[in-house]
């Protein structure tokens, strides 16, 4: 159990929640979250923002209940942690790119802390958030407003890019990796993967992915994965 | 002031312990199929082995990917899920989860599924051939899913009319010796009359009640966010229904009824209990506390302290 430090609205339905306690974890890796009994019936998986020397914290969009419940919390309110869990973005040398959507940027400033020097994109649809956070860490920041953020990065310059993001985003991003490898600049895609989740620690399999070797759990083989290895359906 | 953890309380005297064609459940709190896996995943949160038993992942004879889109949503009180039998198939869980199940000191059950008449006789045959090779050392009992609405061919089929069940049921207990549950379908036409015929056809128990056929529909898009159209329903939302069901089932039959339907409190494995049940299943309220079977055991523990409660067996069935 947690208490939370702060819960901060950033931009439309878009929330910085800061939780007190001993919490760590691996960048891309996610907590499971709850602030209320027993309705709604399942916990929310969110994403490692960053971790600092007096507790955790996430990046959350108001979508659905559950996370209305959040965007309620005021400092020194109660909240359940389960974590870390999943497996999330390896630790890569080399050229390095961060590139987020929306709130697809949450997991990755944790990322620009842990590779010195990486590139960092930031695309939003309207209104930017939680960009200068993101300044002490990156050799390069680019945001984007309006446009697709996936435009501003040239494949072929990095060894290693981490995505996160919509849905056609991280189609988007699979489909420029598959062409740069095809055109002589092999890089590694890997994509966090958004899905909804129940358990969270590989037991309900209801967030399979299909991946070329068969069916992967989001939760606990992801959420993230080469991009090479996922098949989108839709 | 009593502790629970004193082996001297009058806590530890109360007898939580069920037996089940000869297998002894320790606690009446069995872990549901399709929401513990084959218990690997929690038993890093908690001690499994407190548990009175698991039921494994629901296994059909070939492998399943399960259905693709949405495989849950979430409901008042509940959940609806989708996911359509994923797993990897008898011989491979056979082959590679059952040296895990040989460690563990609680009752294991392979709930098995399938899509023909074929497939579940034949995934039957092969838990008894692994049985007489094992010994009975991984395990203990097979619980036949006759009911998963999340399948478009057999299981639910199967599920709703007594007499398509009777000879699937028939054939199933022909094929194996091990103790047999056969989990049954609230979606059936009569649940307590396919019950009865269970018992008819020689399971040791009946498991009720498997998820309820539900919908949700996503007014936006225009259609059912599941691309099955349909899904199961489970959770708090269903628990009175399901303990309407084992109240009715356990005055009809004479075999052990294993009750489940939205558990998330000890008193609700209380009222199973006292509405019929022999042992409870827990399913969906695993991913509402991951600790889910120690809390329940703890708190069901000390129910019995507060009400001196010797034995279930003082309680079972007496409404």
């Amino acid at each position: 159990m947690g208490t939370v430090i702060s819960n901060e609205r950033l931009a439309d339905n878009v929330y910085h929640l800061r939780v007190s306690g001993e919490y760590g974890g691996e960048m891309g890796q996610f907590y499971m979250l709850r602030a209320w009994g027993a309705y709604p019936v399942l916990s929310r998986p969110l994403s490692i923002h960053q971790v600092a020397d007096d507790g955790i914290e996430f990046l959350y969009h108001v979508v659905g209940e559950g996370t209305e419940l959040f965007a309620q919390l005021t400092p020194g309110d109660s909240i359940n942690l389960e974590g870390p869990f999943g497996s999330g973005f390896p630790a890569v040398t080399g050229r390095v790119a961060l590139v987020g959507g929306g709130i697809g940027i949450a997991p990755l400033l944790y990322c620009a802390r842990e590779i010195p020097g990486c590139d960092v994109y930031l695309g939003f649809s309207r209104e930017p958030f939680r960009t200068e956070e993101f300044r002490p860490y990156a050799a390069k920041l680019t945001v984007d407003v309006g446009g697709l953020i996936l435009d501003n990065v040239d494949f072929a310059e990095y060894d290693h890019i981490f995505v996160c993001g919509p849905h056609p985003m991280l189609k988007a991003a699979q489909l420029k990796g598959i062409a740069a490898a095809t055109s002589g600049s092999p890089v590694n895609v890997y994509l966090s993967l958004e899905n909804r989740m129940a358990c969270g620690i590989g037991a309900c399999l209801v967030c399979s992915v299909s991946c070329k070797d068969g069916q992967r759990k989001a939760c606990a083989d992801g959420p993230v994965f080469l991009a090479e290895e996922v098949i989108f359906h839709d | 002031m009593i502790n629970i953890g004193d082996s001297s309380s009058r806590n530890t005297e109360a007898d939580l312990s069920t037996r089940i064609a000869g297998v002894t459940f320790k606690n009446p709190i069995v872990m549901a199929s399709g929401t513990f896996g084959f218990g690997k995943e929690y038993a890093k949160y908690y001690d499994v082995n407190e548990l009175g038993g698991i039921s494994g992942k629901g296994l059909t004879l070939q492998p399943k990917a399960g259905n693709q889109g949405t495989r849950v949503y979430e409901t008042a009180s509940g959940m609806l899920n989708s996911v359509g039998l994923e797993n990897p198939g008898v011989a491979a869980f056979l082959d590679k989860e059952c040296a895990y199940w040989e460690t563990l000191d609680t009752v294991r059950i392979v709930n098995l599924g399938g899509n023909t008449f074929e497939d579940y006789v034949a995934g039957a045959e092969l838990i008894q051939k692994d049985a007489d090779t094992r010994g009975r050392k991984a395990v203990d009992m097979i619980e036949l899913n006759i009911s998963c609405p999340n399948v478009k061919e057999g299981g639910i089929a199967f599920g709703i009319r007594t007499c398509d069940a009777r000879e699937l049921v028939r054939a199933v207990r022909q094929a194996t010796s091990l103790p047999l549950s056969v989990k049954l379908s609230p979606n059936a036409e009569d649940i307590a009359d396919m019950a009865l015929m269970c018992q008819e056809e020689g399971a040791d128990a009946v498991s009720l009640i498997n998820t309820i056929s539900g919908m949700k529909i996503d007014v936006r898009r225009r259609r059912s966010v599941f691309n099955n159209l349909y899904a199961g329903l489970s959770g708090p939302a269903i628990k009175p229904i399901a303990l309407r069901m084992v109240n009715q089932v356990a005055k009809r039959v004479d075999i052990p009824v294993i009750g489940m339907g939205g558990i998330t409190s000890a008193t609700d494995i209380v009222e199973f209990i006292m509405a019929g049940a022999a042992v409870v299943q827990v399913g969906t309220y695993n991913f509402m506390n991951m600790r889910a079977g120690q809390d329940l055991l703890r708190d069901l523990r000390q129910f019995m302290i507060e009400e001196n409660i010797a034995s279930l067996d003082e309680i079972r069935g007496i409404v």
